[in-house]
């Protein structure tokens, strides 16, 4: 398992600050956003949102593995 | 030198400006973004801003990094305010200095546009009328050129 960062409006959704989403050695962030679709508490979240993994965008392909530092980000809206 | 952070203080723009200043710099280029009272036509009372502080610092590292490769400049603070703020508030700041005045100005509205499109950071938008949003910028250009 891994825990995933939830911000503002995903934060709102999901009703809690992070969600804990299971994950398998090789596994990419493709599967991991599979895996959290499984969840029913995610089930309001968007299909693809964008991910950073360590702090960094990722793409579907990026390795995601336990003690990655992983969040969902919803459209930035800063400035 | 360069400096960048996330706040949830008041950003002071005089303090930014006599930061980067010097007596080599013949051009210091301010940008401010503050709190506006309306937005696509729904009365604002204020804004909550809140970010994933961890990676929106390294980002805005980043761009300083990248103004510094891109414009030579080396001399650049940015603070982004984090927490409730009111009408008129200063929301993000930005002071850049250079020896002459168009690398200065590029290398602010560089970062006011990259901050834009990359730095996690959201706002929850108060309304007039007692509802509030999460800004979705996305959402309204689609809505714009649909």
């Amino acid at each position: 398992m891994v825990t995933v960062q939830l911000f503002a409006s995903y934060a709102e959704l999901v009703g809690s600050h992070s969600i804990e989403v299971p994950v398998n050695p090789g596994d990419r962030v493709a599967d991991l956003l599979g895996n959290l679709r499984n969840l029913p508490s995610a089930s309001l979240l968007p299909r693809t949102p964008l991910v950073a993994v360590n702090r960094t965008f990722a793409s579907e392909h990026t390795p995601v593995s336990v003690g990655d530092e992983i969040a969902l980000i919803p459209p930035v809206a800063g400035g | 030198m360069s400096r960048s952070a996330i706040v949830e203080r008041t950003i002071d723009p005089a303090a930014l400006i006599a930061e980067v200043s010097s007596p080599q710099c013949g051009a210091v280029s301010v940008f401010l973004g503050t709190v506006r009272d309306q937005n696509d036509g729904r009365a604002v009372d204020g804004i909550d801003y809140t970010a994933y502080t961890a990676m929106a610092e390294a980002e805005l590292a980043s761009i300083l990094v990248e103004v510094e490769e891109l414009f030579a400049v080396t001399s650049v603070v940015v603070e982004h305010r984090v927490g409730s703020l009111d009408l008129g508030d200063v929301s993000v700041g930005i002071a850049a200095a250079h020896a002459h005045r168009g690398a200065a100005l590029k290398s602010v509205r560089y970062v006011i546009e990259e901050i834009k499109k990359r730095v996690p950071v959201w706002k929850l938008e108060h309304y007039s009328d007692g509802t509030r949003e999460w800004v979705d910028p996305t959402a309204r250009h689609s809505e714009a050129r649909a």
